[in-house]
């Protein structure tokens, strides 16, 4: 299970109605049903994982965040998961838009393309980073909008919506992200987990 | 002795008002069963047959001699587990298995139907179905299954008695009736009423039967019911027992031969006019227009819980028309899963050995069984 599924599962309240897209093999979804008694849906875009979770007994349909959100009527879910995707829609905004439509809040977790690694990775080799987050090359990989916690705030900014927590993951330890510990977290964090709200 | 005599019928003499007009009652009802009815009556499934089906799902068919439509799906451990659950098929009205029917006999005129048979719809072959469940005294049934019409049968049970399935898993199917399978289904019935046998649906009064017809209609379905890309890697231009083409109109491919011997097993075993009125019911479906265009209102007094299955291969009800069904129950917020099936075998997907989907099938049944 991935490091961040209990943060995630910290910010969601019992009972509520949540909706985890791109929810991969049903881990998370399995783990907030069993800590949180949510009543949860997923959306994946693999037909093997959504085979896998149905054998789990999750509900879970085929499909793809950038063109079937859009089913969904507004504010019918408490929370939107989006874990680690963000960066591979071709249109991140028209996403956060429609999770924050379909949901009264959204929690979505980034790989921080401002860790130090990356950079120096860039720095010396000159090269697109390739890290243990991010073990593809540019031109085979799926992340085409990678950005930094840094750019996530600003995002926020720019299109409108509240950051109500952020937390930093560095190697397995959490901490808050704020506006005065911005640079240092930008720089060490390997996952940023945010919740939002319109 | 008539091997139609030992099939099992029910006589619904409650009366029954059909999308017609007309009102039928004392009408036979066959079916067949599967597995056992535990005590608490929970476990029953019941599985809707497609347009040539019959209540036969599984095992030998003592009428055809072949096996059940759904062997691959239906039996003891497999997909839908008779060792768990309770399976319950009828025999659609307007059907010619043991149903009411048109080759049944009219007691006004004391001929058989023939055309006098009324018309009947899904809604119609589902509210003759539930007496089934009464039968059985079944409240509710664990699970309401079918594909092709037997998927809109499902959506059509869940519509009309929400609160009488726990599940329900309509697949490769459509709330609405295409234009073009409209089209496919109109072909078949010119193909019927154009042989001279057919003699305005009394043939069987003159001891003929609409074999060409029939042969036609159902060749020209069995084509729909396949992918361009299954039937070119099971035929291409294979040449039926022969090294080279005939210059005739023979059956020189495979092809023919394969859709000539579909087309007269057929005929032995299904009647045109069940053929003309079945195909009716499918074109008049129309959930959405029944609920004035949006489909979420056939669903919204129900919390059935929903799985909903297509095929990649399937361009008879294709998967966009599955997923409009998905996209009607997250409308309403309604619990229901999707998946579409990776397959070259069309639309008959739902009846063949495709293990991704016998096994999501049962993965589906099984855990939702054990849910409260």
């Amino acid at each position: 299970m991935k490091p961040e599924y209990k943060l995630i599962s910290d910010m969601i309240e019992t009972n509520s109605r949540v909706l985890d897209v791109g929810c991969d093999d049903g881990t998370l979804m399995e783990f907030l049903k069993q800590n949180k008694n949510v009543d949860i849906r997923g959306i994946e875009i693999s037909k093997e994982k959504v085979q896998t979770c149905i054998s789990k007994g999750l509900t879970v349909i085929e499909g793809n965040a950038e063109f079937d959100l859009k089913q969904f009527p507004n504010k019918s879910f408490d929370y939107v998961v989006l874990g680690q995707t963000l960066q591979a829609f071709v249109n991140p905004e028209l996403v956060i838009n429609e999770l924050l439509r379909v949901g009264k809040k959204a929690i979505v977790t980034i790989p921080n393309f401002g860790h130090w690694k990356v950079r120096l990775n860039l720095m010396i080799k000159g090269t697109m980073p390739v890290t243990k987050t991010l073990p593809n090359e540019w031109y085979n990989t799926p992340n085409i909008h990678m950005c930094t916690i840094k750019d996530f705030f600003k995002f926020s900014e720019t299109i409108d919506f509240k950051i109500f927590k952020s937390l930093a993951l560095i190697n397995k330890n959490v901490s808050n992200i704020n506006n005065s510990n911005l640079f240092t977290k930008n720089l060490f964090s390997e996952l940023g987990i945010f919740l939002i709200e319109k | 002795m008539n091997i139609k005599d030992n099939i099992k019928t029910i006589i619904i003499e409650k009366s029954l008002k059909l999308d017609c007009g007309k009102t039928i009652n004392n009408f036979p009802l066959a079916y067949e069963t599967y597995g056992s009815l535990n005590k608490k009556k929970d476990n029953a499934i019941l599985v809707c047959h497609a347009l040539t089906g019959d209540q036969f799902v599984t095992g030998l068919n003592p009428v055809t001699k072949k096996d059940g439509w759904w062997s691959y799906a239906v039996g003891p451990s497999k997909s839908i587990d008779t060792n768990k659950y309770f399976v319950i098929c009828a025999n659609v009205i307007g059907g010619c298995m043991g149903s009411f029917g048109p080759s049944h006999i009219n007691p006004e005129t004391k001929n058989i139907y023939g055309t006098d048979f009324p018309i009947i719809t899904i809604n119609d072959i589902v509210n003759a179905q539930v007496n089934l469940l009464d039968h059985f005294g079944i409240k509710k049934l664990f699970s309401v299954v079918g594909g092709s019409m037997g998927g809109m049968q499902v959506l059509q049970f869940v519509s009309n008695f929400p609160e009488r399935a726990k599940t329900a898993v309509p697949i490769a199917c459509t709330s609405s009736h295409s234009a073009q399978n409209i089209a496919f289904n109109e072909l078949g019935r010119q193909a019927i009423t154009a042989d001279h046998n057919w003699s305005e649906g009394k043939y069987s009064s003159k001891n003929k039967v609409p074999e060409k017809g029939l042969a036609v209609a159902r060749m020209a379905a069995h084509i729909t019911y396949l992918s361009k890309k299954g039937l070119q890697e099971k035929f291409g231009r294979k040449l039926q027992q022969r090294d080279d083409l005939k210059f005739g109109f023979d059956a020189d491919f495979q092809i023919e031969s394969y859709l000539r011997y579909q087309g007269s097993v057929f005929v032995d075993r299904f009647d045109a006019n069940s053929y003309l009125y079945i195909t009716r019911a499918m074109d008049y479906f129309d959930l959405v227009k029944q609920f004035n265009g949006n489909l979420s209102n056939a669903f919204r007094n129900s919390k059935t819980k929903f799985f909903v299955i297509s095929f990649t291969s399937d361009w008879l009800y294709p998967t966009q028309e599955n997923k409009d069904i998905v996209i009607a129950l997250n409308a309403i917020g309604a619990n229901v899963g999707f998946v579409e099936i990776e397959s070259d075998k069309g639309h008959d997907s739902f009846l063949l050995d495709v293990p991704d989907f016998l096994e999501t099938l049962k993965n589906f049944l099984d855990k939702s069984y054990l849910e409260k």
